[in-house]
């Protein structure tokens, strides 16, 4: 435009202007149309610019980052080898370690078995000398059982002894007593019978054992009877007769008027006295009684009574004071010895006396009734 | 009318006593009456009112006997001669007498009679302690303050036969109270003198002895041991072999009591022979004699199992057997099923012995029998269980199949299913007998033990073996036999 516009200066610039304001419309949109195209062709240009700029930049970044990536693995890399490889050596060690226990623990049982098998079979559950033991006990048994079998014979053995004495005891005792039936040169006794060979061994008992002599048997006090359960006493109870015997060396009773054993029965009964008399005159009241009276008697030193003392009647005490019934002014009342009781006629309602309801008691009628004039009422 | 007045003459006379003993009791509360009291015969007219009727006139008979022996020694003394003590105590069975007597402060002067140099005096106050102590704790603890027990103690070193009776009964009835009694009557030195009488031949005597020994020994390891110490044991078997069986209970009863404390004495027992002792002892009587036996072979043998094999080894099944079968009472079959069942516990030898000898079926039947009392057959259960928990013996098992109850079918059969898998023999003797027919027949609940019991018997068997067995089969091969078509 410009050169055109040149161009046109030295034709005549008043020639040019013309033209350019026949063309100044025409001038005016392409100077338009030049812009925009320019314009645009820019923006394009720069767009593209941008472009290629961004595209460049993110290229580098990218090369950038890639580059940071490859260090970071790198590092990684390493540190995490360098832990496992530190760990497995621990793995390692702990595995070796645990290999090892179990080794020792495998050896340890074996010694265990075999220690707690031996402990077990000698000390505590030891089987042979279990055995042993209840062979020892059954022969300890056997021992026992047989010594207290030979104890039991001695005891029994004891016991018969102990019988054949007492019976021996009382054959010898009968022998004695029966010894009136020793055989004598004339009468054979029963036990020496002339049919036999030889006597009876009661005979010979007899012969060798003295005769029993009479022994006054002692009465004894029913009193003691209340011993007899007391455990130290040991003699049994001795059973009273009922009635004693009559007097040996009597005649028989004269005449045959009644039976002898009847006149007997009559003069040798029993004393049967009363219970009052029965009652002893020495009973433990009476004697208590005597008692005390003979110590009364004892204790003073005379019998004479002791006399009041003459200054005894001057105490004051002793002054006599009446009684204030009977004691009037100047005179003693009639109360007391006439009388005794008050009578005051002339509150009398009527003379006569009461009429009785009630049937009177018979016993209480002849109150004042007696024939003499002493008692009658006022 | 008559009636009335007999009555009325009763009721007089009751009185007239009543206010007699009354008026002689407050009478001997005054020390200046006594005197009189007593030349007036007073005891005398006291003793027949200690045996009256009425429990009051008695008791204050006796409280005013108290009050004047309290007084006085001397009339302590005539109180004892006349022989009052005996009566006294032969009323005194009634409990509150005997507190009577103890609050009427009698015991102080009990113990100054025990002093005295006559020995039928020693005897009256032995009798009244051993009466007053018998009834209650209280009463003994009173008896043991009076300072009664040293003189009890010298009271059996003397030699008259019946002193060292009451005395060793006191002692007994002093002792079985309670453990702090025990031991003040074993201060006292009692024990080496009670041993030392356990030869005498007087068998009253022994009894008492053993009875005290055995009262001390039964509180507490300690006291038995201290009984064991004073050297008693072999001596003690002779009492067992004595001829008076209340003897032979007590020698039995004390051996009981030591055993029952802890192994070790029992196992001092067995080792000098005490087990063969009890045993021929309980062989020998009969009744209520045998029970502390068979109690202390049962003790024994809960002990452990090393001693239960000594009561076995002992020959001591028979007897308990024995006495299982032969005797009426309930609780000695209690005493002795539960011994059994102490012995045959422990492990499969001691079941196996005594299965050998015949005492399960036994135990069955007592369990089922109607007239058993509960707690017979409580025991006759538990004895049973024990022992076929522990029994892998089968033959001794087999007669009990067939007729058990159910709860005890549920053992048998727990004990062949242990037993049958590992033994072929066992199998073969089991199909033989009968037992798997029988184990067939049972029907239990599906899902319970007695179930799988029979489930595990079953897998011991090839199929067709427990198909024949079981019931109905005859009739399901019939039926295939009717049902077959032949082929022509």
């Amino acid at each position: 435009m410009a050169a055109a516009s040149g161009g046109r200066e030295e034709g005549g610039s008043m020639a040019a202007l013309a033209r350019l304001q026949e063309r100044l419309s025409e001038l005016r949109e392409e100077y338009f149309l030049a812009n925009r195209s320019i314009d645009e062709d820019r923006k394009i240009k720069y767009r593209a610019a941008v472009k290629i700029q961004s595209w460049f930049r993110g290229c580098r970044v990218r090369a950038y980052l890639r580059h940071l990536n490859a260090m970071v693995i790198l590092i990684q890399k390493w540190w995490r080898g360098y832990r496992c490889r530190k760990h497995f050596r621990k793995m390692l060690e702990t595995a070796y370690f645990i290999m090892k226990m179990n080794f020792y623990n495998e050896m340890a049982v074996r010694i265990q078995k075999r220690w707690r098998g031996y402990y077990v079979r000698k000390y505590i559950h030891n089987y042979y000398a279990l055995k042993k033991y209840l062979q020892a006990v059954s022969v300890n048994n056997a021992f026992v059982r047989s010594e207290l079998q030979e104890y039991v014979e001695m005891k029994e053995n004891e016991e018969k002894m102990k019988d054949l004495e007492k019976k021996e005891k009382e054959k010898k005792y009968q022998a004695r007593k029966m010894h009136y039936l020793l055989s004598t040169e004339q009468i054979a006794g029963i036990y020496n019978s002339p049919f036999r060979k030889s006597p009876d061994p009661m005979e010979l008992l007899l012969r060798n054992s003295k005769p029993l002599s009479h022994r006054r048997k002692q009465v004894k006090s029913p009193f003691a009877y209340e011993l007899y359960d007391w455990p130290t006493c040991k003699k049994p109870p001795a059973f009273v007769t009922a009635l004693p015997l009559p007097p040996i060396g009597r005649q028989k009773p004269q005449g045959p008027f009644r039976d002898t054993a009847e006149v007997l029965w009559q003069r040798y009964k029993p004393l049967e006295p009363t219970l009052r008399v029965a009652e002893s005159i020495n009973s433990p009241l009476e004697k208590a009684r005597e008692g005390i009276k003979r110590e009364e008697w004892r204790n003073p030193i005379h019998d004479n009574e002791f006399l009041p003392f003459s200054s005894y009647h001057k105490n004051e005490n002793e002054k006599y004071e009446p009684s204030l019934c009977k004691s009037g002014k100047y005179v003693q009342e009639a109360y007391g010895t006439k009388h005794f009781r008050e009578v005051y006629p002339n509150k009398w309602i009527a003379d006569k006396d009461f009429r009785t309801v009630v049937p009177s008691i018979f016993l209480f009628e002849k109150f004042g009734k007696t024939y003499s004039r002493a008692g009658q009422i006022v | 009318m008559s009636q009335r007045q007999v009555l009325q003459v009763f009721e007089q006379y009751q009185r007239a006593r009543t206010q007699f003993v009354q008026g002689v009791a407050d009478l001997a509360a005054r020390p200046q009456s006594i005197e009189t009291l007593r030349s007036a015969g007073v005891v005398s007219l006291l003793r027949p009112l200690l045996l009256d009727v009425v429990p009051s006139v008695r008791q204050t008979a006796a409280l005013g006997l108290g009050r004047l022996a309290d007084y006085n020694v001397d009339l302590a003394e005539a109180v004892v001669k006349a022989g009052i003590l005996p009566q006294l105590v032969r009323s005194l069975p009634e409990e509150n007498l005997a507190q009577a007597v103890v609050q009427s402060g009698a015991l102080e002067t009990l113990v100054i009679c025990l002093e005295d140099f006559d020995p039928g005096v020693k005897e009256g106050a032995c009798w009244a302690f051993d009466y007053i102590a018998r009834h209650n704790p209280e009463l003994s603890q009173a008896v043991v303050e009076a300072g009664a027990v040293p003189l009890l103690v010298l009271c059996i070193q003397e030699p008259e036969i019946a002193l060292k009776r009451i005395a060793a009964s006191t002692l007994s009835d002093i002792s079985k109270h309670s453990p702090e009694l025990a031991q003040t009557v074993v201060d006292a030195g009692a024990i080496a003198h009670l041993a030392q009488m356990i030869p005498n031949p007087d068998a009253k005597l022994k009894r008492q002895v053993l009875s005290a020994l055995s009262q001390i020994a039964k509180h507490s390891v300690d006291l038995a041991e201290l009984v064991v110490e004073a050297e008693i044991f072999p001596v003690v078997l002779t009492c067992l072999k004595d001829s008076d069986e209340y003897v032979k209970k007590n020698g039995a009863t004390l051996i009981r009591e030591i055993a029952k404390h802890s192994p070790e004495l029992s196992q001092l027992i067995v080792n000098s022979g005490g087990v063969a002792a009890v045993i021929d002892c309980i062989g020998s009587c009969r009744g209520t004699v045998r029970l502390p036996g068979i109690m202390m072979l049962g003790y024994v043998a809960a002990h452990s199992e090393n001693l239960s094999m000594a009561v076995i080894v002992s020959k001591g099944i028979p007897p308990l057997c024995a006495c299982l079968i032969e005797e009426h009472e309930d609780h000695i079959k209690a005493a002795a099923a539960w011994a059994l069942g102490q012995i045959g516990r422990h492990t499969a030898e001691h079941a196996r012995h005594v299965a050998g000898a015949n005492v399960l079926p036994t135990l069955l039947d007592i369990y089922v029998d109607t007239r058993s009392s509960e707690d017979l057959k409580m025991k006759a259960k538990k004895a049973l269980k024990n022992i076929l928990q522990k029994c892998t013996h089968l033959p001794a098992l087999e007669p009990l199949l067939h007729d058990a109850p159910p709860s005890i079918m549920k053992h048998i059969i727990g004990q062949f299913s242990k037993v049958l898998p590992h033994d072929s023999k066992a199998r073969r003797l089991f199909v033989t007998t009968g037992g798997l027919k029988k184990v067939q027949e049972i029907k239990a609940d599906a899902g319970s033990l007695l179930q799988e019991y029979i489930n595990a018997i079953n897998n011991c068997y090839p199929e067709e073996i427990v198909r024949y067995y079981s019931p109905g089969y005859s009739e399901i091969l019939l039926e295939r036999v009717e049902s077959y078509q032949p082929v022509l």
